[in-house]
């Protein structure tokens, strides 16, 4: 019990020291996390879209694969991507291992999954509302999965919150690829795992408040904004 | 848009069956359709009015027989149709006006300039910028009006376009479809609902377990219907 | 709408340019790969400053178990090697991996326990009498279980004190595939023996009812080790940095740096180099 207590005392100086090296973490953690839901918007919405509008062969299996890989293992992701990026292995001549940006590939594969059953389920909801119009005035199917990823806006930023959410809360995939390097590589999950293991129990946990404070607060943002429009556009 | 006008009437169905789910819900239906009448499908729940509807402006496709207009099998341009339930996108009313347009190609100010005269035909241009899902469901009907009419179809569906209104938005919309009907665009419109069709039917399809039964000018049929089905239809017998 | 678009159309921009960043712009810097006792001691925060000053090479350590990091140095992952279990270094560097391997320091390992201490071992200098007594009491037992340096000697101790854990294992000998930190807070929970390097043990806060219960014993030491990736089998291996790197930590510089490391007035690491 007085760990918690602890730790709720020791998360409420992380926050209000406003200590730089924090900051340097917890910038560096939305860097990544934030750039990788981006990337994986860019190929998950799409993606999301052809499945809930097309029709093509192949087209159930591949819904049935995404949704399964909705639960992908971070450290099974980490661990390709470490193999694929490592300088023994296909890509390892740009030598991206232990930089962010392999972090952020990583988190993009595990992330991209979730983004695109989520985005499928939604649109392919709206379509079942809207194929019959939208058809009417001439859109082609393309042209239609375009409209319906604008239409259904509000509620593809839930999905890709909760990307974002499954991103910044991993640790299995950015330890690996990343390394917990000091400065470089070092963002909230790897740091509160190496304080865990340095048996630093009440800073691990007030790193993990901090953690899940931050994420709520963009969640409640996310939230009012999402309210506010939908007032609005319906 | 300048589509140029040329005649896509009669619209000629052959022969023409649809079944869905082992269920033949249109059984050799032939009919040659013309314009400039206001043609009205009537018939009981379930007889088939909103598939034949469908078929004729082809969101579904036949299982035999042929559909053609003025001869040709090609699918007419210039068509629109307005559902039960109004569709609308997330965004403002003439948006959602402008849109059939952007679709057709047009560009961006005559869209906007013949999306405004269609809402202001409509009655609405005063809610032009409204969100259009916050409207009331007359108002979001009639946006879907002028959504069609901004086409300039030469024909118009309308799938029970009042089913799910008050009184007074009801009479609205069929003030409206009356407008679109006089500036010389075809009406074929399904309704359950007897006194609009008296309203606004020159002449009745009428349906019934997906056969054509009768196909009559409107003060026929009303007067005296001349098949036992049709008879039972009016005196509210069938549902 | 098309302003709403707009807005939305900026934020991926705007997050995509976050994507694309490079990474924080440091062109002289080497990978280390290390052991977490050498990390999570706190040896490198203060060790890396000076030389960073003193060369403006950053050194980015990743801190695995020695097997792991030896790995890494295998794969080509790593310019450099610092890492204590002698006899894999010595086959890294037969099989060609690495370049020369050179001692830099020692530490040592200490059994902890239990204050209750239930095979009763505590005081003792013998580790290996120390091992055939938990083995006869049952008394719980942490292992790493994770190939790391500590691990490794674990390993040779128990031979050492002629127990074959392949027959003598049972559920006294819980092998949790963790890295020290972690193993010590399981033993910490279980209340059981582990044998964990002096260093990580200094800086170790959740101790609950552990304790140092033998240290000491010639053969506890720990030699730690540096080598530099061979460049003829990774050319990318950065071979001027890495070796000023390595020839630093064995100068009297480095050496006396690591000489004045302290936990609580406690020295952890004793430079040994030969020079």
């Amino acid at each position: 019990m007085s760990t918690l207590v602890d730790s709720l005392q020791a998360a409420a100086g992380l926050i209000t020291d406003g200590e730089s090296q924090l900051a340097g973490i917890v910038i560096l953690s939305l860097r990544v996390s934030l750039s990788a839901v981006s990337l994986a918007a860019l190929l998950g919405l799409p993606l999301g879209a052809l499945l809930a509008v097309g029709r093509f062969p192949g087209r159930q299996t591949l819904i049935i694969v995404i949704n399964g890989f909705m639960g992908l293992p971070p450290v099974v992701v980490g661990l390709l991507v470490y193999l694929l990026l490592s300088r023994a292995g296909p890509l390892g001549t740009f030598g991206l291992l232990f930089t962010p940006t392999a972090m952020i590939v990583a988190q993009t594969l595990l992330i991209t999954p979730i983004i695109a059953a989520l985005a499928r389920q939604i649109i392919a909801d709206a379509w079942a509302e809207t194929h019959e119009q939208l058809r009417s005035l001439g859109a082609a199917p393309w042209r239609a999965a375009l409209t319906l990823l604008w239409d259904t806006r509000f509620s593809l930023f839930t999905a890709l919150l909760a990307g974002f959410g499954r991103a910044a809360a991993e640790v299995g995939a950015v330890m690996i690829v990343g390394g917990n390097i000091d400065g470089v590589t070092r963002v909230m999950t790897t740091t509160i795992a190496l304080e865990t293991s340095k048996g630093d129990l009440p800073l691990a946990l007030a790193l993990g408040l901090v953690l899940i404070t931050l994420v709520l607060a963009l969640n409640t943002a996310a939230h009012l904004m999402r309210q506010w429009a939908m007032r609005r556009y319906g | 848009m300048m589509i140029a006008r040329q005649d896509v009437f009669p619209l000629e169905l052959n022969e023409v069956c649809f079944a869905s789910g082992g269920q033949r819900i249109i059984e050799r239906v032939s009919l040659a359709i013309d314009g400039h009448v206001r043609t009205v499908i009537l018939g009981a729940n379930g007889a088939g009015k909103s598939v034949l509807m469908r078929l004729m402006h082809g969101l579904l496709a036949p299982n035999s027989g042929a559909i053609r207009w003025c001869g040709q099998p090609e699918r007419a341009a210039a068509q629109a149709m307005v559902f039960q339930r109004p569709i609308m996108l997330r965004t403002t009313a003439i948006a959602n006006v402008a849109y059939g347009l952007k679709l057709a190609g047009m560009g961006k100010s005559e869209r906007l300039a013949h999306a405004t005269e269609a809402l202001d035909k409509v009655g609405l241009a005063h809610l032009a910028t409204r969100p259009a899902r916050v409207l009331s469901g007359g108002e979001q009907q009639r946006v879907a009006l002028a959504r069609a009419w901004a086409l300039s179809p030469q024909i118009l569906f309308l799938d029970e376009p009042t089913a799910s209104l008050d009184p007074g938005a009801t009479h609205e919309v069929e003030r409206v479809i009356g407008e679109i009907a006089a500036s010389g665009c075809k009406i074929v419109m399904t309704t359950h609902n007897l006194g609009q069709a008296r309203r606004l039917a020159d002449e009745i399809i009428f349906l019934h377990h997906g056969r054509v039964v009768e196909y009559t000018p409107a003060s026929i049929f009303f007067a005296a219907p001349r098949s036992p089905e049709a008879a039972s239809f009016m005196k509210g017998e069938l549902p | 709408m098309n302003s709403l678009r707009r807005n939305f159309l900026a934020g991926i921009a705007g997050a995509l340019w976050l994507a694309t960043l490079p990474a924080l712009a440091e062109d002289k810097f080497i990978v280390v790969s290390s052991t977490t006792s050498t990390e999570q001691s706190g040896l490198f925060g203060h060790l890396l400053p000076s030389f960073e000053k003193k060369t403006g090479i950053k050194v980015r350590v990743v801190a695995l178990g020695t097997g792991q990091a030896l790995d890494m140095g295998r794969r080509g992952d790593a310019d450099v090697v610092f890492v204590h279990d002698k006899a894999a270094e010595e086959k890294f560097v037969t099989e060609g991996f690495g370049v020369e391997r050179k001692e830099v320091m020692y530490n040592d390992f200490v059994l902890i326990g239990p204050k209750a201490d239930p095979a009763g071992i505590a005081g003792g200098k013998d580790i290996l009498d120390a091992l055939r007594k938990i083995e006869a009491a049952k008394a719980p037992f942490v292992s790493r279980g994770d190939k790391s340096g500590t691990h490794a000697a674990e390993l040779r101790y128990w031979k050492a004190a002629g127990i074959d854990l392949d027959k003598a294992k049972g559920p006294w000998y819980r092998d949790t595939g963790s890295g020290m930190g972690p193993a010590l807070n399981a033993a910490a929970s279980m209340d059981a023996y582990i044998l964990a390097d002096r260093g990580t043990w200094l800086s170790f806060k959740n101790r609950a009812e552990l304790t140092v219960v033998v240290e000491g014993d010639k053969s506890l030491f720990n030699q730690y080790g540096v080598m530099l990736v061979n460049p003829a089998k990774h050319a990318h291996v950065k071979k001027e940095l890495g070796q000023q790197f390595i020839d630093w930590v064995v100068s009297s510089e480095g050496q006396q740096s690591i000489a004045d490391y302290k936990i609580g007035g406690q020295q952890l690491f004793f430079p040994n180099a030969k020079r």
